[in-house]
């Protein structure tokens, strides 16, 4: 597929990936082996029809292909670029036996960005459902009750809907534009969506729950998780979150828009996980030179192989085995101190542990760091809404992803955490099925 | 969109505006803030609420960059794109006894409620404090919700002459009190902690940087007895004795640098 070159995407926020033309889409089905019993739609986790839309393809129907997507997922453009297709259904495609599997992903996103969407006539029933939240889980959730004929009100926190993929994936991996698409042909469906409107602050959940049959809390990740170290509170430390959050929701980095953001010269990102790659690719953007700061080794970062590779190319340093112990400066950062690691047995995660070499201290300058090391569910309703939560705030769920209020069902990053798009779209689903089971009773 | 149903002048830089928001307002408590987005282009600026009734909520800001300017030059009638809350837990009131709300600058504004609500259980004793007479207001609304008002100024121009802190300590020189809350400049907060340090249980309503407000970002993070603390989610009120104040008054110019530069460019 093409990509924009690294020399001139280092100097804007414009997709990197540019999609499949007519003839790689066409050249890429044709290897296709229509499998019997395929695998793929195994390791799809919403178990979408992959050969079915990949026929069509060939067949030059696009707007078949994205209908046959849209029976399972509501979202195609944003999840043909940002699923981590390698570790779900192309892992599982017999030809990836030899390293080499169809790109279920780009062909996906082919079909969304140039097929048609028909929405058929939906057979109402009165019944009201609220959703709270518009992430990815609130999104399908959403969208899958009111294909069902539900009555569906979305509340949503921010200015904007999308929820992470707004604030927290960049233009240059997942365009604005292509999930405010997707958004409206979810309102097309009849959604409604009111914004700036807090559950638990602006409206409680109680009186949700008067008004509507059954409540969805999609309510996603909160706080960022800090290091603890000394010096992490000093101006120029940031989580991903903010910074992110900053470009993504508030443009910051376009200069018509009013809110700031630190340029910084010398960025250290501490974390190796998609949101590290995304808040270093970020950084670089804004002119800095970056250096990802990671405690293991390449073989564990948890980031997609695709951005890790995009951020080697965009000139992004990788100082892997590496772990910040204390951030330096007087009110502002000038500095970081760092220890280097070494892999020990695997740990409960299943990864080698890393634990710190001795004697191996080593101090870097720099003038902004970005720390990703994930976060813990959004802690605004849990306390007051009186459901079962973890010790960490996640919202306790059983299998049809019913909280411990018959009435109130969550999924996404507020039952778990740190999943992927397409995890988090698959408790919507299932959740939607489990409300409607319930809800037809 | 959120209609601006009164706007006024009322004191020196320094207005008030009404705004139509009935969700908010039936939700509002003593101690909450709302964020407000202008436009599209706009940034996203916290706000606390300085009155509200059955449809509408009150704040008052005072015009000191670029997001104020802006705000100001706005007219009834006219709207804000966005307008959300009641964000942070609102003000902790019981019967405590007599209770002294300092408020300074434009902190006077977020002191309102917090007195008119604490006087229903409370004998309470409101110092405010400005530079002069005329960046002073709502005066005679304070005389009505408090049992006590003592107006204090830099240049005498009303009241006594001097800091909150000086009125609040010969206060306390012949009173006991049961609390202190505090609004106001964080070197004032600072002042006011460390007056009434290991002698009155202190609470300080804290206005660092704020994006989203519901716990997502982590910009406003302090550091409260040794731990990180998020004010939009935790606060925005702590006590004020635990509170690193050095830490939270460096993190007020995190921006300071870019905020110059924009309020230079779009002059």
């Amino acid at each position: 597929m093409r990509l924009q070159d690294p020399h001139k995407r280092i100097k804007n926020f414009k997709e990197v990936e540019l999609g499949y033309s007519e003839k790689e889409a066409t050249e890429e089905v044709k290897r296709c082996l229509n499998c019997k019993s395929p695998s793929c739609v195994i390791g799809c986790p919403v178990n979408i029809d992959i050969p079915g839309f990949i026929q069509a393809i060939q067949n030059k129907d696009t707007d078949l292909a994205l209908e046959i997507i849209m029976r399972y997922n509501n979202l195609p453009g944003i999840c043909g670029r940002v699923c981590p297709q390698e570790n779900q259904c192309q892992k599982v495609c017999v030809l990836n036996k030899r390293g080499d599997p169809i790109s279920i992903g780009r062909l996906e996103r082919y079909a969304s960005d140039n097929g048609k969407i028909k929405i058929g006539k939906i057979k109402k029933n009165k019944k009201k459902v609220a959703i709270v939240g518009s992430g990815p889980s609130s999104l399908t959730c959403a969208a899958d009750l009111a294909k069902l004929g539900y009555d569906i009100t979305i509340f949503e926190a921010l200015q904007k809907g999308g929820g992470v993929l707004t604030f927290g994936i960049p233009n240059f991996r997942l365009p604005n534009t292509i999930i405010e698409k997707e958004i409206k042909v979810i309102e097309d469906l009849g959604v409604k969506i009111e914004y700036n409107t807090v559950i638990g602050k602006t409206i409680t959940l109680d009186e949700l729950k008067e008004k509507y049959s059954a409540i969805f809390l999609g309510v996603g990740a909160g706080l960022p998780n800090f290091m603890k170290i000394p010096g992490e509170n000093l101006n120029g430390v940031m989580s991903a979150n903010e910074f992110l959050t900053r470009i993504n929701l508030m443009n910051a980095n376009n200069k018509d828009y009013d809110t700031p953001i630190g340029k910084g010269e010398r960025t250290i990102v501490v974390g190796g996980g998609n949101v590290a790659m995304d808040a270093a690719r970020s950084a670089r953007r804004l002119g800095s030179d970056v250096t990802i700061v990671y405690r293991r080794s390449f073989e564990e970062m948890p980031a997609r192989l695709d951005e890790i590779h995009h951020a080697k190319e965009e000139g992004i340093k990788f100082m892997i085995l590496t772990n910040p112990v204390a951030i330096l400066g007087d009110n502002s950062v000038t500095g970081i101190r760092c220890v280097q690691m070494k892999l020990d047995e695997p740990d409960e995660s299943g990864r080698r542990k890393p634990i710190p070499m001795i004697n191996s201290d080593f101090t870097m300058n720099c003038d902004q760091v970005l720390v990703a090391i994930g976060t813990t569910p959004n802690p605004l309703l849990v306390k007051e809404s009186g459901l079962k939560h973890s010790i960490k705030g996640a919202i306790l769920v059983n299998e049809s992803t019913q909280t411990s209020d018959p009435q109130i069902y969550a999924g996404g990053d507020i039952i778990g955490g740190n999943a992927t798009v397409i995890q988090a779209m698959g408790e919507g689903k299932v959740a939607a099925r489990s409300i409607h089971n319930k809800l037809s009773e | 969109m959120f209609k601006i149903i009164k706007k006024e002048k009322i004191a020196e830089n320094t207005y008030s505006l009404q705004i139509h928001a009935p969700k908010i307002a039936k939700s509002a408590k003593a101690g909450q803030f709302v964020i407000i987005q202008i436009d599209e282009t706009g940034e996203r600026i916290p706000l606390t609420i300085a009155d509200y009734n059955k449809t509408s909520v009150t704040i008052i800001f005072l015009v000191i960059g670029h997001t104020t300017t802006k705000l100001s030059k706005l007219r009834k009638g006219q709207f804000v794109k966005d307008f959300v809350g009641p964000l942070g837990n609102p003000t902790e009131i019981e019967e405590f006894g007599d209770v002294c709300v300092v408020g300074g600058g434009l902190g006077i504004a977020a002191t309102y409620p917090i007195v008119k609500e604490m006087s229903k259980k409370n004998n309470v004793i409101a110092i405010i404090g400005a530079k002069s007479k005329k960046h002073l207001f709502w005066l005679e609304k304070f005389e009505k919700v408090c049992d006590k008002l003592i107006i204090c100024t830099d240049d005498g121009s009303i009241g006594q002459q001097g800091f909150v802190t000086t009125a609040l300590k010969s206060y306390m020189r012949n009173n006991h009190l049961a609390r202190v809350i505090t609004v106001g400049p964080g070197i004032m907060m600072k002042s006011v902690s460390d007056l009434t340090k290991s002698r009155v249980r202190t609470v300080a309503s804290l206005n660092p940087i704020i994006v989203d407000g519901i716990g997502m970002c982590g910009s406003c993070r302090i550091t409260v007895a040794g731990e990180t603390k998020f004010a939009c989610v935790d606060g925005p009120e702590f006590n004020a004795h635990d509170v690193d104040w050095c830490e939270f008054l460096n993190r007020l110019n995190r921006f300071s640098k870019e905020e110059k530069h924009i309020c230079r460019i779009r002059k």
